[in-house]
């Protein structure tokens, strides 16, 4: 996308180890935008270690939700299995960061002798992509409930609209009015109406 | 006094006391607000405990120790005056590999030493079949799980190095992978061991207490500069866990704690599987065989929850065992200054030396050469390279 690619020498082959498909998505299109080309993503969990030995990373992104980030652990152990020592990306002298990437959570993978100017981009776009999807999530689920809110009020209204002959604007006026004197939320008057009205069916 | 706590813990039964402590309000009891996280990886209690996102955590002896001597990654010096639990895990395998280690097995099943050389005559003949090497899984680099299979193993005359494949598993991968395949056995904590019975995919082959009687297993832990801000606290949460401690321990709370456990937001395993560890009466394969150990978890009880230095040093020297970090002095002295007991009698009101009565100081491992912390050379020395046994 850049006008000129980040890297002249081999961009670093980063894989992202994510169970969410649509994160990994949106990482993964961020890390192309960046010029980085070489993204694999991989999702299935099982025979993790071999498959990440297959692709063999420089870099090595997983969310911190996810159980097999004990996994990575075993490629700190010097074993006969380990090709290239991998380590826990930390910048000791970056405190900021780390709490920057656990907040957002992430954590990060590199093998040994990549420099750290070369992963602290790769991580701060990890990051931002991160508290981007967790934004996203956190709008989708505020939709969500605020449609099955509107669900139930819809309902509390059609009950009194029946039991007090009332107009629907009438009804909505009434739940409102009770609302505000009860300094309740109008959805939470609503679902006692229809809690009560269950009740005495 | 700081009161207002974020702990972290791993959904094991040995993360009971801290639990009970909360849920059951001994830690409000103590004036503290404590937040329990259930946390899905040993790599995230240590990372968040090491930059403060927690203030204590449910945390794998081992791994406080290698944190404290920067092993296998960063150096944050932590520091443990409390031992949430002793002993509390087991050795399951295949029904297949469990049938094949009986086969060979001359003498008690239940001996280690009887199901380790067992073990040696199934892997030399697989070798000679030409058949993949066993794969077992355990938790973590830095586990009692891992240091226990290896010891067991090794004593029978297998290479934890060589002759099988050692895999590190998050616990609750464990079950599947052992269904799938993918691992031949595990040493896991409960209720991983049971659930695997309990489906007919795995049969528990040896508890781990068998193979050592009083082994530290998980620590309450804290960062050691922020527990000297806040001497308070620590003293206050310690008494919390010691009052939830003692209660777990009472026969008479035993459903009561499996009930609070079981809870889907803290253990989320069926109150029958709880009760079962915590009473050390196991069913060990699907055909309904119990065994029963009255070592198998201790929470509270025989002076349990302190901190012995002595465990600190055997399990240091794991480490250098299997190659993890290299033997120095300084590394050993820094290794058992993690465990405090001394702040754990003070926290109770104790006299060290009362204190000191209750906590044998000893490792009585089922074999190898006498544990000496004064001398962890001439220890490792006399293990030399393991035998081969052909059967």
């Amino acid at each position: 996308m850049g006008a000129e690619p980040p890297q002249k020498e081999a961009s670093p082959k980063i894989v992202i180890v994510d169970e969410s498909p649509i994160r990994a998505a949106i990482l993964e299109e961020g890390l192309r935008e960046a010029g980085f080309t070489g993204v694999v993503h991989i999702s299935e969990m099982q025979s993790l270690l071999q498959r990440i030995y297959a692709l063999d990373p420089d870099v090595i992104l997983i969310d911190l939700e996810n159980p097999s980030r004990d996994i990575l652990e075993q490629m700190f152990q010097v074993s006969r299995a380990v090709r290239r020592p991998i380590a826990m990306f930390v910048d000791q002298s970056d405190a900021a960061s780390i709490q920057a990437s656990v907040d957002a959570g992430v954590s990060a993978y590199i093998v040994d002798g990549l420099k750290k100017e070369r992963i602290k981009p790769i991580l701060d776009l990890c990051v931002s992509r991160f508290n981007a999807f967790a934004k996203l999530q956190d709008e989708l689920d505020r939709a969500k409930s605020a449609l099955e809110d509107r669900k139930v009020i819809d309902r509390a209204k059609g009950i009194l609209m029946k039991l007090k002959g009332l107009t629907e604007d009438e009804a909505y006026v009434l739940l409102r009015s009770t609302a505000m004197r009860e300094k309740k939320k109008i959805s939470e008057i609503a679902q006692s109406i229809l809690t009560a009205s269950e009740l005495l069916k | 006094m700081n009161g207002a706590l974020h702990i972290g813990f791993i959904p094991l039964i040995d993360a009971a006391a801290l639990i009970v402590a909360v849920d059951k309000g001994f830690a409000k009891a103590e004036g503290l607000d404590v937040t329990l996280a259930r946390e899905v990886s040993w790599s995230n209690v240590r990372d968040k405990l090491n930059i403060g996102l927690f203030d204590a955590a449910h945390l794998l002896a081992p791994v406080a120790i290698a944190s404290s001597l920067g092993v296998g990654h960063v150096k944050v010096p932590i520091m443990a005056p409390f031992n949430l639990g002793l002993n509390g895990n087991a050795i399951t395998a295949s029904p297949e590999l469990h049938a094949a280690i009986l086969r060979e097995v001359e003498g008690d099943p239940f001996d280690p030493m009887a199901t380790a050389r067992a073990l040696a005559r199934v892997v030399a003949a697989r070798r000679r079949s030409g058949a993949e090497p066993l794969t077992f899984g355990m938790t973590f680099p830095f586990s009692t799980h891992n240091y226990q299979l290896r010891f067991w193993m090794a004593a029978g005359g297998v290479d934890p190095d060589e002759d099988v494949r050692m895999v590190v598993l998050p616990p609750p991968y464990m079950v599947e992978s052992l269904a799938g395949k993918q691992v031949d056995a595990f040493c896991v904590g409960d209720p991983w061991n049971s659930i695997a019975v309990d489906r007919g995919v795995g049969c528990i082959l040896n508890f781990a207490s068998d193979i050592l009687p009083r082994a530290v297993e998980k620590v309450l832990a804290f960062r050691q500069g922020w527990s000297e801000r806040n001497k308070e606290t620590v003293s206050a949460l310690v008494r919390a866990a010691f009052r939830a401690a003692e209660f777990i321990e009472q026969h008479e709370n035993r459903a009561e704690v499996a009930r609070i456990l079981s809870h889907p937001g803290r253990i989320g395993v069926p109150a029958d599987v709880v009760q079962r560890t915590l009473d050390g009466r196991l069913k060990v394969s699907a055909d309904g065989t119990m065994l029963e150990s009255r070592n198998y978890l201790l929470i509270g009880r025989e002076g349990a929850a302190r901190p012995d230095p002595v465990q600190a040093a055997w399990l240091y020297a794991q480490m250098v065992r299997w190659k993890q970090t290299s033997l120095s002095p300084a590394a050993l002295d820094a290794a058992m200054a993690v465990f405090r007991p001394d702040l754990h009698d003070a926290a109770l009101g104790r006299s060290a030396v009362a204190g000191a009565s209750e906590s044998p100081g000893r490792i009585e491992a089922f074999a190898g050469p006498t544990f000496d912390p004064g001398d962890i050379r001439t220890y490792l020395a006399a293990f030399g390279s393991p035998e081969r046994t052909n059967g």
